[in-house]
């Protein structure tokens, strides 16, 4: 908020530390976009920053909605979004093995990534309408398990195990917050270990073939352990300064396999070294940190869970494509948003941060009497 | 489950609680990936920064030109000749038999060609090029270059090729080169070197002993390249430095004449300078041509080497061992006067010697014999009788002295040794004691002597020197001190007189040098290789090849100042004075008189039926025909 008598009120009004933050973080992706394509704004950088102004645009506009109208739009999103997923199984265009695109004239959409905030509003809505004592019962618990296992197992089979992870991870956040009792969550964490074996003899052939390259990177260097080795390559070698500007040899040379994708974040720590890294870590974490502190703020329910869901989205989307990029977790084809090219995850960023945005202005506009 | 009423309030508290859990799991989170990194970055910075610059150059060898084999005027033994080649990578092949048969049209491939090629193309390990051709004419060459893009896998490139001007005449002597195999590139660490087309390393004799020598350092072209092998730019190239220079103590020419003149026969002819030990010469033939070994040879090739019976695969100078016969006469000599046994004290030769029950032959009735005509007329019956009469005690330390049984440092890692026996030697590997009859076995070479050619002409030496002359092949060794042997002169001297008597008017009087001045010294042998009856002996011609004598002889020039030394075994040729002694009288010839020696190796040859490589080819076709093979194609 910046109090000023030359700038507009409703300019003023926006959360502008927030929005310096991440224009922050998109401008060092772009940076990092422009040095991935060997020094040229052409083709990553250009179509990025429309991609980012465009949805920033969007983001400040749905700061307007009100906590009401997005409530009541929570459910009806939940099924549009599902029928798209329904879809995407019957009419998907398969692109690199996997159907997780709709094809709707100009427009390609992945209805995966609308789901991420809509299964965290949709939870969201569902215990805000849970009395409160009603919270340990069965009847607070299946229906929740329904409207994440659906979804859910519909992205695994396209297949897309990292948004299958992510929508999974983001619905079992909200539901944690919601008060379920512990054994929900420690009970499949449990089983989770009982059947890995089991659910590892299903997966696909190069999900499970990336399992393997996690649990020994060394063991084919060439093969499907390469994007790993190349990305620990790129961070070591970087130091603590970087190798400059421009001068990232594992990005230039092409070692480093999708160095301006899910692996961004290694492009950027072998120019920008380990301070660039954990600048960019901070930022991240400072606006994760804005997000809980509206969840924590909100004085509604719906408020309070929906603003910590979107906020926990954002994180599991940075955390998981960092964990992977330094080869603490198996490659499962997370982007960095905001820096990684692609729309799919600014415009979900976006659309959390817009939401969260809103709810922000709730708290600060809405009476404090209920 | 509790029955606890929850309400609003507890609601919140736990909200509260989880979200603390949450932030502080996200924190964890966060903490952990920045600890990860400053790990990376920090802790593994260097070794991560090296694997980036391996990643970032690629060093792109260069191959060292390898040394050259010269001999001791300098003439070329073994060089490299620039030449096309084509070569086959076998993990780019798409369609390997399309390939083939496409090159095999385009090149003209004999069908022994394709076998190979298909054989080491299913063997190979994919990083390892298979060898198409070597030394490939140009229109061939140029033919396949324009074809490349359709040729998935094959390469064609400019490089150098092993020739050695002496073709099959110095193969026992330098051995071949070939492309590494999977094997040697294992050892070598996989060297990379190894691995480019046309690299050879040496597989066999001088080539592989004198290989750290021959192969040089290769260098290399330091390029920035791209993961797809695309290159960006080019870093300063390492030179790289050619193999060394091997000097041999060989004189090529006169190597090559004694190569000749062996003719058909399978044998080993060693020469030696005796005030240094140099090897002049030292041919075994029939050999096999390194020339063609080099690029591969092929299944047919390979058969009809191994195959024959004159063992064109074996060094017979180094690595084949046989009984000395007789040669070792002058050295018995020498032995039973150091013992003590007067000269002129006359043994009489019924052509018979009884010992026990056993009747030991000698090949005539020489009748009363002293020790001047026991070595001219090479009589047994007196060795016999006076061996047996000083005990081989006194007989083995002499006989080694003068060179059987010594090892010499030589750069062949197959030489073998033979053996001089003697009661001690015999209760250690037999458990035997030693008996008279093995005094008699050996007084005439026979038994358990074993020598090689080159022992036999070092022998020639010592006996034409009275020194330990020990035998040299790279000239920048030094020369080994040659020390006085424990021999007086006078036995010496009367030695000599008597080798001159073998030459002038005993067995080998038919082997006169055809030289003013200039005489011979010398002695036959003629090694048993069966227990043939009496009157089967001499009679060759109904023996096979196989059970017929080595024909052994040994000489030094000239006989009152020797210069050289020289010695020979012809597996199974007979008689000795008949073979093996013309052999080395032209040999030495050619030391002296270089056109009357050449004149004897035509007449020589006109008599088998023309030159070495007209024999060869002739050879080579009766095996093909003989085994219904069409006959081969001429190399280019």
């Amino acid at each position: 908020m910046i109090t000023s008598a030359i700038i507009p009120r409703p300019l003023a009004k926006l959360p502008w530390r927030l929005i310096f933050i991440v224009l922050g973080i998109a401008g060092f992706g772009l940076i990092v976009l422009y040095s991935a394509a060997g020094g040229s704004i052409r083709p990553w950088a250009v179509k990025q920053a429309i991609v980012f102004v465009g949805f920033l645009a969007i983001a400040i506009g749905m700061s307007w909605m009100k906590e009401s109208t997005i409530k009541a739009i929570a459910f009806p999103l939940y099924g549009v979004t599902l029928v798209m997923l329904i879809g995407v199984e019957g009419l998907g265009f398969v692109s690199k093995g996997a159907r997780r695109w709709l094809d709707l004239g100009p427009i390609r959409l992945q209805p995966s990534e609308f789901m991420k905030p809509a299964i965290v509003l949709t939870l969201a809505r569902f215990y805000e309408l849970v009395p409160a004592a009603e919270i340990r019962k069965w009847r607070a618990i299946w229906p929740a398990l329904a409207l994440l296992g659906v979804p859910a197992v519909l992205i695994l089979v396209q297949p897309d195990l990292g948004t299958c992870i992510m929508v999974v991870l983001c619905g079992v956040t909200v539901m944690f917050l919601a008060g379920l009792p512990w054994w929900i969550f420690v009970g499949p964490l449990a089983a989770v270990g009982v059947a890995a074996p089991i659910v590892y003899s299903m997966m696909h052939g190069y999900q499970r073939k990336r399992i393997d390259v996690f649990l020994d990177p060394e063991g084919d260097p060439l093969g499907a352990g390469y994007h790993i080795a190349q990305s620990k390559i790129a961070i070591g070698s970087g130091g603590i300064w970087g190798k400059g500007f421009l001068h990232g040899s594992q990005s230039h040379l092409q070692y480093l396999p999708e160095g301006h994708t899910d692996f961004v974040f290694a492009t950027m720590a072998e120019e920008w070294g380990l301070v660039g890294g954990v600048i960019l870590i901070c930022a991240f974490g400072a606006v994760i940190n804005w997000g809980m502190r509206v969840s924590q703020n909100a004085r509604t329910r719906f408020g309070q869970l929906a603003a910590a869901g979107l906020s926990a989205t954002i994180f599991f989307y940075v955390s998981i494509n960092l964990l992977m990029v330094m080869g603490l977790a198996p490659v499962v084809g997370v982007p960095l948003p905001l820096v990684s090219f692609g729309g799919s995850a600014v415009m979900t960023i976006m659309l959390c941060l817009g939401l969260l945005m809103a709810l922000e202005r709730q708290q600060r506009t809405v009476s404090r009497l209920i | 489950m509790k029955h606890v009423r929850i309400t609003t309030a507890h609601q919140s508290i736990t909200f509260s609680r989880r979200m603390m859990l949450l932030g502080g799991a996200q924190a964890a989170v966060g903490g952990l990936l920045i600890g990860r990194m400053g790990w990376l970055a920090i802790a593994q910075n260097q070794k991560y920064q090296l694997l980036s610059e391996s990643n970032r150059v690629q060093l792109i060898p260069v191959p060292p030109r390898r040394g050259w084999i010269i001999d001791r005027a300098g003439k070329p033994i073994a060089i490299n000749k620039a030449s096309f080649r084509v070569d086959l990578i076998p993990q780019q092949i798409v369609n390997g038999p399309q390939v083939i048969s496409e090159l095999q049209r385009l090149m003209n491939l004999p069908p022994d060609e394709v076998d190979r090629i298909t054989r080491e193309l299913a063997a190979s390990r994919g990083f390892q090029p298979v060898s198409v051709a070597d030394n490939v004419p140009y229109e061939y060459y140029a033919a396949i270059t324009v074809r490349l893009p359709d040729l998935p896998g094959v390469a064609a490139s400019r490089g150098f090729t092993r020739f050695y001007p002496g073709g099959s005449t110095v193969g026992q002597l330098v051995g071949y080169v070939g492309a590494a195999s999977a094997a040697e590139y294992e050892k070598e660490n996989k060297n990379p070197l190894l691995l480019i087309p046309g690299v050879k390393i040496g597989k066999e004799g001088l080539e592989k002993a004198l290989e750290s020598t021959l192969r040089g350092e290769p260098g290399g072209q330091r390029v920035e390249v791209t993961a797809r092998g695309k290159l960006v730019k080019e870093l300063d190239p390492k030179p790289d430095r050619s193999g060394g220079t091997v000097q041999l103590t060989i004189d090529s020419e006169l190597h090559e004449y004694a190569a000749r003149r062996i003719g058909d026969q399978s044998a080993a002819v060693v020469v030696i300078d005796v005030a240094s030990g140099d090897i002049l010469a030292m041919p075994s033939m029939p050999s096999f041509d390194p020339n063609n070994f080099s690029d591969g040879i092929s299944g047919n090739e390979w058969k009809q080497l191994s195959g024959d019976d004159h063992l064109p695969l074996v060094d017979k100078a180094l690595e084949s061992l046989y009984p000395s016969g007789s040669t070792i006469k002058p050295s018995m000599a020498m032995a039973l006067l150091n013992a003590g046994v007067d000269r002129t004290q006359k043994v009489n030769c019924t052509g018979a010697f009884q010992l026990g029950n056993h009747t030991f032959h000698c090949d005539k009735r020489h009748g009363p014999v002293d020790m001047d005509a026991a070595v001219v007329h090479s009589c047994d019956v007196y060795f016999y009788s006076m061996c047996l009469r000083v005990g081989a005690e006194k007989l083995s330390p002499m006989i080694r002295s003068m060179g059987f049984g010594e090892k010499f440092d030589l750069p062949f890692d197959n030489q073998r040794y033979g053996t001089v026996p003697d009661p001690d030697w015999m209760m250690r590997k037999y458990h035997r004691k030693w008996q008279g009859y093995d005094t008699v076995n050996m007084s005439i070479g026979q038994g358990m002597v074993l020598i090689n050619p080159l022992q036999l002409a070092v022998m020639a030496s010592r006996l034409a020197t009275g020194k330990r002359v020990v035998p040299r092949l790279l000239k920048n060794t030094p020369v080994v001190p040659q020390t006085q042997l424990a021999v007086d002169q006078d036995h010496l001297d009367f030695i000599r007189k008597a080798m001159w008597g073998v030459v002038d008017h005993g067995t080998a009087a038919g082997a006169k040098l055809p030289l003013d001045g200039i005489q011979m010294a010398g002695k036959t042998g003629t090694a048993q290789t069966h227990n043939l009856a009496a009157h089967e002996r001499g009679d060759y011609t109904s023996a096979t090849w196989k059970l017929r004598d080595h024909s052994l002889f040994m000489a030094f020039v000239p006989f009152d100042n020797p210069r050289y030394a020289a010695a020979t075994i012809v597996e199974h040729g007979g008689f000795g004075a008949a073979v093996a002694a013309p052999l080395i009288r032209d040999t030495l010839t050619f030391l002296y008189d270089k056109p009357k020696a050449i004149a004897a190796l035509q007449t020589f040859e006109q008599a088998l039926g023309g030159t070495l490589e007209e024999r060869l080819a002739r050879k080579t076709g009766a095996w093909r025909s003989a085994n219904g093979l069409p006959p081969a194609a001429s190399k280019a």
